[in-house]
């Protein structure tokens, strides 16, 4: 097992490299002026083209740049935005709201799409589950921008149960229909997942010993059958969870919630590289660390996975 | 939908190897493409997807024939109205007629979506391959090659690519504008085109017929092309059904977040993105492509899932 | 628990011309066409034949574990201690599973859950169906695989299914089998699936254990080798019923059906060693189309007319033993 951990971390490692030096090569390192567009309409103050070139290392060449630039990173440090505040403070304080809201989407796509594909995996064929085969389709399909529009209009604007905008200390409460807009293409996703999982396992040969054995109804089901179906739909979820806060910026932009997509897109307007690099790559950063603990998950769940 | 990637989840296939059914006594012997299609012949999803698919197309070759107006027509009198009998889908805030608008965004939605699947599959499947086949260190370094792309959240990598080529306020022209929403689309997802095709790959290495082939010395490229490309097509060409939906979707998106495709393009996009600020007092200025793009999806989704059912031998 | 020392004999089982159709797309496949047989406690039956035949099917049935639909049982009865399964609720066969009739399968890989330890999976019989509490049933987990003689068993009994070897996993799912001391055990093609020489271990055992607890044993197997070692009664199945019946010792002296006897006729000697093999020609019906009259008449070499119209139906030919050929006593006094 801790072969396998060893392994999976070493193969992180490039990956990390690569993605992010991707990202900052985009940002910081195009032939041309690097602070075009850097500074919002007009041309950067010289006072902070020095400050920055200092502080990035501009003047060194691109590998050394990159690496400085994350040896920063691990102290702590991101830099800073034009205007100078502190781009590490800004996401201090965002990330928190964007991880609720992740986290809030992936309680409810598990709880609704887990529920739903139990219930017509085990059912088969009949009205519910045709129900849930095309509602899973449509919500696939649609884009989660729509779906999040659609459903402001009609919650905030004709029924007015919910405000338009979340505030700004988004609460619990606020985040739950962001966190269902953010989570429906998954939510439809998972339901399928289950689905399938639950009936292909129903026909399995240990589920039938289980039965033959005289294990309850109930026990066949909620034990047997359900610890080797969900497998695969837990570690999807793990892997969601880190997806879901890279993907938030949409819903983000939705519902005006000040997380960090929100900065990222606040950064986008107002032409801040300094703010994007940063965000996208602590977002990178989680996402790998997602995918180890889910295959650390996988193993966990699966027996026959820990002593490869 | 926003997110390509996820097609590569609703495209997963069975064990794909062509089935001949020998017990049966005296029935022909049925091939895979052969059974799927008579199945898919019944179905009434696939046929209801296929009929929007075509219409669609058919919209974006000939919008002349749909809607009489032009794209550019514009009467600011009847700004912000609502649908008519004159417009069916009302006008935009700047006089625009929606429903000419949405005809004539079509192709050029249509167009990225199918250029970015074609890129995301040509070169997914081909390191794919590459991958599969030869094994052990290339496969390594491709797979790792490909896991750094993958790394990057969609949204958040294609905002980066496109504000980095197009900073904001800049009015790039139409093809560079297409051409890079096409790139940024293919660049973040042809990691998940791969791993579908080096798993097929994989698997179909393993097919006896394909491990005589190799002993009697078979070239590599007749390996690849006549025993291993047959076998890795099916889940390939589901993925790239369902691809196509999702590059529709994601162009959306991009054009909804301002960083796609922009004005003087017209795309459906482009149309959300301009309603993105008003579409609370005038909301069918956004609601009509937003529909357009969700039906549109929704019929390739419906049609690659239907395909998918259709080919896993699992499910008779 | 069985009292050791009581060697009478009595009647666990009955099973009474027994129907079972799967209704497919295809057609209405008639798998059980008049099945029946009795197994006695301390008694090893053998169910003979090749694929297809029914022999798991009635397996199944017993159980109560058969997919229903596309299956349905049209007709028949199966007694347990005189009680009617078919009848019963679902409950009371529940009840009856794992504790007076218990099932092991072919293939211990597949039957076994392979998320849960061996040790979880027989203990959680003994937990829930006899209520010991977990370091009872700890207990007496590692008592049953020491009785199976799978070594380490106090270690063995926290690993997984796939950490055992074919034979040891099979020996496993035996000990899960005996957890709530059953009275009558299915083995479903035991050893089909191990090497021969594993097989003969695993059959010893199986005798073994059966010896002790006076248990009744249904043996399903293909292979005529194991019937020849283990059973005492023999019964030969053939597209979807028994068309003979006898003791082991009788059978292979004197088959009374000519598909008994083509089997014997095909297990390949040493001592005629240069001939051709014989074989058995043609292939069984298909289920969804069986011919009227005896179901083996087209492969069968004493065939004539009367074979084709007219089903024949088990009768007694002496020494206890039944047979479904209109020329059984010929057959018999071939030999």
């Amino acid at each position: 097992m801790g072969r396998y951990v060893l392994r999976r971390l070493l193969q992180l490692i490039p990956v990390f490299i690569g993605s992010t030096f991707l990202i900052y090569a985009l940002v910081w390192a195009l032939p041309g002026d690097p602070f075009s567009g850097k500074c919002g309409q007009r041309a950067c103050p010289q006072a902070y083209v020095d400050m920055m070139t200092a502080k990035y290392n501009l003047d060194d060449s691109l590998p050394v740049q990159y690496f400085k630039y994350l040896g920063k990173l691990f102290s702590g440090d991101f830099g800073e935005t034009f205007s100078g505040n502190s781009i590490g403070e800004m996401m201090a304080n965002a990330a928190p709201i964007t991880i609720r809201l992740a986290v809030i989407a992936v309680v409810i796509e598990a709880i609704i799409g887990i529920g739903a594909g139990i219930l017509t995996g085990l059912r088969g064929k009949g009205f519910l589950d045709n129900l849930v085969l095309l509602s899973t389709l449509f919500l696939i399909s649609l884009p989660v921008f729509v779906t999040g529009i659609v459903l402001q209009l009609l919650l905030a604007g004709e029924w007015g149960i919910i405000n338009p905008s979340v505030s700004s200390e988004a609460t619990v409460g606020e985040l739950i229909v962001p966190g269902f807009v953010l989570g429906s293409l998954s939510m439809a996703y998972i339901a399928r997942l289950t689905r399938a999982s639950i009936s292909e396992n129903r026909r399995a040969d240990f589920v039938r010993t289980a039965i033959a054995k005289g294990q309850p109804n109930r026990r066949v089901v909620g034990v047997h059958l359900l610890r080797a179906s969900v497998i695969p739909v837990i570690t999807f979820l793990g892997t969601d969870l880190g997806a879901l806060m890279g993907g938030a910026i949409v819903t983000e932009g939705v519902f005006n919630i000040n997380g960090l997509g929100g900065l990222v897109f606040r950064g986008i307007q107002e032409k801040d590289g300094a703010t994007v690099t940063g965000i996208v790559v602590l977002l990178v950063i989680v996402y790998l660390l997602m995918s180890l603990v889910v295959d650390l998950l996988y193993a966990v769940l699966d027996p026959r996975i820990r002593y490869d | 939908m926003t997110d390509p990637n996820i097609a590569a989840d609703l495209s997963h296939v069975g064990e794909v190897a062509p089935v001949t059914d020998p017990a049966n006594g005296p029935h022909k012997p049925r091939s895979l493409w052969g059974d799927a299609w008579r199945q898919l012949r019944r179905k009434p999803l696939f046929l209801l997807s296929v009929f929007i698919i075509l219409v669609v197309v058919v919209i974006a070759i000939a919008p002349g024939l749909f809607s009489s107006r032009a794209a550019d027509f514009s009467d600011l009198n009847h700004a912000n109205e609502s649908p008519s009998a004159d417009a069916w889908f009302g006008y935009d805030n700047q006089g625009y007629d929606v429903y000419a608008r949405t005809i004539y965004g079509a192709r050029a939605s249509l167009l990225v979506g199918i250029f970015a699947t074609l890129l995301t599959v040509l070169i997914g499947s081909i390191v794919g391959i590459i991958a599969g086949y030869y094994g052990r260190w290339i496969d390594s370094v491709l797979s790792r090659f490909g896991d750094i792309f993958a790394g990057l959240p969609f949204v958040l990598g294609a905002i980066v690519i496109l504000t980095t080529f197009n900073p904001p306020d800049s009015h790039p022209g139409e093809v560079r504008i297409i051409a890079q929403v096409v790139g940024s689309i293919s660049v973040l997802t042809w990691p998940v085109a791969m791993r579908i095709m080096r798993s097929a790959t994989l698997v179909a290495k393993q097919l006896d017929y394909v491990k005589a082939a190799r002993g009697l010395g078979a070239s590599t490229s007749r390996i690849i092309f006549r025993h291993l490309l047959p076998n890795t097509i099916a889940p390939v060409l589901v993925y790239a059904t369902i691809a196509l939906g999702a590059a529709i979707g994601a162009e959306a998106t991009l054009a909804y977040l301002g960083i796609g495709i922009r004005s003087p393009v017209v795309s459906w996009g482009v149309e959300i993105s301009d309603a993105r600020d008003y579409f609370q007092n005038v909301p069918h200025m956004l609601l009509f492509p937003a529909g357009f793009v969700t039906i549109t999806v929704l019929a390739f989704v419906m049609l690659g899932d239907a395909v998918r059912q259709a080919l896993d031998p699992k499910a008779r | 628990m069985q009292e050791m020392l009581n060697t009478e004999q009595e009647t666990l089982l009955e099973i009474e011309d027994l129907h079972v159709e799967f209704r497919t797309s295809d057609g209405v496949a008639n798998v059980l066409n008049g099945v029946g047989y009795n197994v006695r406690s301390g008694e090893t039956l053998a169910i003979l034949g090749e694929s297809g035949s029914g022999k798991s099917v009635t397996a199944q049935t017993i159980m109560g574990i058969l997919d229903m639909p596309p299956a349905v049982v049209t007709a028949g009865s199966i007694r347990f201690h005189g009680e009617e399964l078919l009848t019963a609720s679902a409950n009371r066969r529940t009840e009856i599973r794992g504790d007076g009739i218990a099932m092991i399968f072919q293939d211990a890989l597949s039957a076994l859950n392979p998320v849960f330890t061996v040790g979880f999976q027989i203990e959680e019989q003994l937990r829930v169906r006899r209520g010991m509490t977990r370091r009872e049933a700890r207990q007496r987990a590692i008592e049953l695989l020491d009785l199976v003689r799978i070594p380490a068993a106090k270690t063995r009994v926290k690993d997984y299914p796939h950490q055992f070897s074919g034979g040891m996993r099979q020996r496993a799912m035996i000990a899960m089998s005996l957890a709530l001391d059953p009275e009558l055990l299915i083995a479903d093609e035991p050893t089909t699936a191990l090497d021969v020489t594993v097989q003969v271990q695993i059959m010893e055992l199986l005798a073994e254990i059966q010896a002790e607890r006076h248990m009744g044993l249904i043996l399903i197997t293909h292979d005529l080798a194991v019937v020849a070692e283990v059973a005492d009664r023999i019964a030969v199945m053939y597209a979807g019923r028994i068309v003979e019946q006898a003791e082991v010792a009788e059978l292979f002296r004197a088959p009374g059906h000519p598909y008994t006897e083509a089997l014997m006729n095909s297990i390949p000697r040493l001592d005629l060693k240069g001939q051709t093999l014989k074989t058995i020609t043609g292939l069984p019906p298909s289920l969804l189309n069986i011919p009227p009259g005896c179901p083996f008449h087209p492969r069968c070499e004493r065939a004539v007319d009367r074979c084709e119209t007219e089903r024949p139906e088990q009768h007694n030919i002496g020494f206890g033993r039944v047979s479904a050929c209109h020329f059984a006593e010929e057959v018999v006094a071939r030999a």
